[in-house]
């Protein structure tokens, strides 16, 4: 790779798309204005099945404040990424954000595990997040929470807000109760289809009742961060070994927060039993890693740093630099900048894509 | 070298920090203890304020099950990713190429104070001269 090296500069001139941004409630009881009075009543009376959501009490204690960048709280109180005007001030604004997605993590109903309270929380929370972010701010996006486990509520609610362009993904935890390829999750794919929005899997706190290793619980915060990759890893190998792309051709998968140095790893394996495993999955026509490179996207950050900087640009070349999305997880502590984050080289029309256009275009953003 | 007064002394009494611009540059000034530190305001990590960055020490351990907090005041930990740094130094405890950082710390000691390669966060000598901390740049 004899691309030259571009070099960063301080301040942020190129616009981005920032594929990870966090709205967070001001009060514990912002939701309560959005739910139909029979679900506040149940909200209020009986409180909700996830009780760690962000930025509540966490289940692993996380270094900085909880979680957060430190230096996001807002001076007028309240948790960090409740505030749009700070959210403007620090993020949108300097780092010259032309559209941000969100992300919204905090009581969603994905996790939820009352059927009819996760459809209610899922329907608050999409309202919540045009009336309190998109309609306020036109830099940023939703993303269709769904409640995931049951899956035709969660079609109702595509369907609900499909329609709107304010929201551009259909947003599931990846840590669901089952693997995402079980044929139960497939109607979620077929709304997907036929609403022509990709699906984006960002890991979600309480990992659907399941240890978050396949070996149990980790010891260590440090483990836990790092476990977002074997939860991808499972998924999309689930996906795509139960023939989900094979079934739902336009399907387009957004893996956040989860990295991406793995990928050509778990498709070289894959596709080396493929051969020989052909009778057992004999619903797939092509190999595993074709699936991958032509149905998966992928958030940069937390972006990987290795001592050699060359190493990441192979691995990219093998992805596609079409495929990588950048995203910045504000305001959790991991943020990256996109002026500094990247310590590898780009040529201009790469950070391009990475930047902006892979966005633009995967999302249908204008 | 250039010398910039900062503020008055009894502006920066132990335990506090203020941020000011010198030509055209955010550092933070502290005073740890009646220590004074000057840090340019920028994580050289990933481009944070590091100046609103906890004041903290160092976690040691020999091994696993034992584990000490040393030089309490010394690091001051960057409010994104947390990265340490010696705050008499600017030398990052954090930096996975570690190496790499210790060269530059020998060039310290022969006095270079501003050629300081990425991952070191810059350093500015501060003295208290009439009352007044002063910041050489
Ligand atoms: S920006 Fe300071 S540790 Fe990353």
């Amino acid at each position: 790779m004899n691309a030259p090296f571009i070099e960063q500069k301080g301040r942020q001139t190129l616009a981005v798309v920032d594929c990870d941004i966090h709205p967070a409630h001001r009060t514990p009881g912002e939701l309560l204005p959005y739910l139909e009075p029979r679900w506040r009543e149940h909200y209020e009376t009986h409180g909700v099945h996830v009780r760690q959501a962000l930025p509540s009490a966490l289940m692993y204690p996380r270094m900085m404040a909880a979680g957060m960048r430190a230096d996001s709280l807002p001076e007028k109180g309240g948790p960090a990424g409740s505030d749009l005007d700070l959210l403007r001030r620090q993020h949108l604004d300097p780092v010259n954000v032309e559209f941000g997605l969100l992300m919204a993590l905090s009581k969603g109903g994905m996790e939820e595990r009352n059927p009819g309270l996760a459809a209610a929380l899922s329907r608050a929370t999409n309202d919540w997040q045009i009336d309190r972010w998109v309609r306020e701010e036109p830099r940023l996006r939703a993303g269709i929470v769904v409640p995931q486990e049951f899956p035709e509520a969660a079609v109702a609610e595509i369907e609900r807000c499909a329609g709107d362009r304010r929201y551009v993904q259909i947003m599931l935890s990846s840590r669901p109760s089952d693997p995402l390829g079980h044929r139960r999750y497939w109607p979620i794919y077929e709304a997907a289809e036929r609403a022509g929005l990709p699906i984006g899997l960002h890991p979600v706190g309480y990992n659907g009742g399941h240890p978050s290793t396949g070996s149990g619980w980790p010891t260590f915060y440090l483990q836990e961060h790092y476990v977002f990759v074997a939860c991808m890893e499972a998924l999309a190998s689930s996906l795509i070994v139960e023939g989900v792309f094979e079934r739902f051709p336009k399907l387009k998968v957004v893996l956040v927060e989860g990295g991406f140095g793995w990928a050509p790893a778990l498709a070289w394996r894959m596709d080396k039993h493929f051969e020989k495993f052909r009778k057992e999955v004999a619903h797939l026509r092509r190999r595993p890693s074709e699936y991958l490179r032509e149905h998966i996207w992928w958030t940069t950050q937390p972006i990987e740093e290795p001592a050699q900087a060359r190493h990441i640009v192979e691995i990219i070349d093998w992805i596609g630099w079409d495929r990588l999305l950048y995203s910045s997880d504000y305001p959790h502590w991991d943020y990256d900048n996109p002026s500094f984050a990247f310590k590898f080289p780009m040529t201009e029309a790469q950070r391009r894509m990475i930047f902006r256009d892979n966005a633009m275009a995967l999302y249908r953003l204008a | 070298m250039s010398r910039h007064v900062v503020c008055p002394a009894a502006e920066l009494p132990p335990g506090a920090r203020k941020v000011v611009v010198v030509d055209g540059r955010e550092i933070g000034v502290f005073n740890v203890e009646g220590r004074l530190h000057a840090l340019l305001n920028r994580c050289p990590h990933g481009g944070a304020a590091i100046c609103s960055g906890v004041v903290t020490g160092l976690s040691q351990s020999s091994g696993p099950g034992d584990y000490r907090l040393e030089r309490r005041g010394e690091f001051l930990r960057c409010p994104w990713h947390g990265w340490e740094f010696d705050m008499a130094t600017g030398q990052s405890w954090c930096d996975p190429r570690r190496t790499r950082v210790r060269s530059f710390e020998v060039k310290l000691e022969a006095g270079s104070d501003l050629v300081m390669g990425p991952y070191v966060a810059e350093r500015y000598q501060v003295t208290v001269e009439d009352a007044y901390i002063v910041v050489d740049l």
